[in-house]
């Protein structure tokens, strides 16, 4: 059989992808907090893994039996790059909220670890598998 | 696959450069404050950043949305066109012929606000470079 790490890492790579895109962003948007007229801009994380939009059939690298399994063809663009709502802009027209992007930088944060770590307990299972478990 | 947490401190950088200079202006500008000279023309005037977001250029990299930006840049100093307060102080030795010394358009207490936003800026841009940093160490570590 074959080995292929891409393939055995499945959505986990993909989804380190979009959070570093994401983080990314909220770096911008932080670096943009004092800039006038800067609006502040965000991925939606799950529309992004959907991302039926632009799939190419040939690119699944898995099956996909089911309606409900995510497509694992990661695509940012245009579409899912959105502007973020913020309740009060400030009057030069900057939509950076400090918090609010503190907050989602956070939790992207954890969300980058908690990937990083399925896939490194993927590597572990092939590690294990090259030693025979010795 | 890293370009993006690698431009993730290059953003945070910037912003903390765009800020340091924020805060050398302010502090030119709290140091002058008191700074008089002998026409309106010639007295001190407050120095303020012009930011403006990086954009990054179109076709370059893996994601081309065009208005997308990739950090931040001071692309001017404008000086403030507050008025310069005239006071009357004849035996001053810069007064004019009519007595007059002008002193600058400082206005402190709006300095020291700019001075906290800036600081508060900068630390966020701090908070963000080192989990950035911490996250692309981590990843190092995954075959460990």
């Amino acid at each position: 059989v074959a080995l292929n790490i891409e393939r055995s890492l499945g959505l986990f790579s993909k989804a380190l992808e979009v959070h570093e895109k994401r983080a990314a962003l909220i770096a911008n948007n932080f670096a943009n907090s004092e800039t006038p007229g800067y609006k502040a801009r965000d991925i939606d994380f799950r529309a992004v893994l959907n991302g039926q939009a632009s799939c190419d059939e040939q690119d699944f690298a898995i099956d996909r039996t089911n309606a409900k399994h995510m497509s694992v063809v990661v695509e940012i663009g245009e579409d899912n790059l959105l502007y973020r709502n913020v309740a009060q802009p400030s009057l030069d027209g900057n939509t950076v909220d400090p918090d609010l992007e503190k907050a989602a930088f956070a939790e992207n944060t954890t969300r980058y670890m908690s990937s990083l770590k399925f896939a490194s307990n993927r590597f572990q299972e092939l590690q294990n598998a090259i030693k025979g478990n010795r | 696959m890293s370009f993006n947490l690698n431009s993730v401190l290059d953003i945070s950088g910037s912003s903390m450069s765009a800020q340091s200079g924020r805060l050398n202006t302010i502090a030119s500008n709290i140091a002058n404050a008191d700074s008089e000279s002998s026409s309106a023309g010639t007295a001190y005037k407050a120095r303020k950043p012009v930011f403006a977001a990086v954009m990054r250029e179109t076709g370059h990299m893996i994601y081309p949305p065009e208005d997308e930006a990739v950090g931040v840049q001071i692309v001017g100093i404008v000086e403030s066109d507050a008025p310069s307060i005239g006071v009357y102080k004849p035996d001053h030795p810069l007064a004019d012929k009519d007595g007059m010394v002008y002193g600058s358009n400082v206005n402190v207490m709006e300095e020291m606000a700019d001075m906290i936003s800036a600081s508060r800026a900068y630390q966020d841009s701090v908070m963000v470079a080192t989990t950035g940093q911490e996250l692309l160490l981590r990843t190092l570590d995954l075959l460990r």
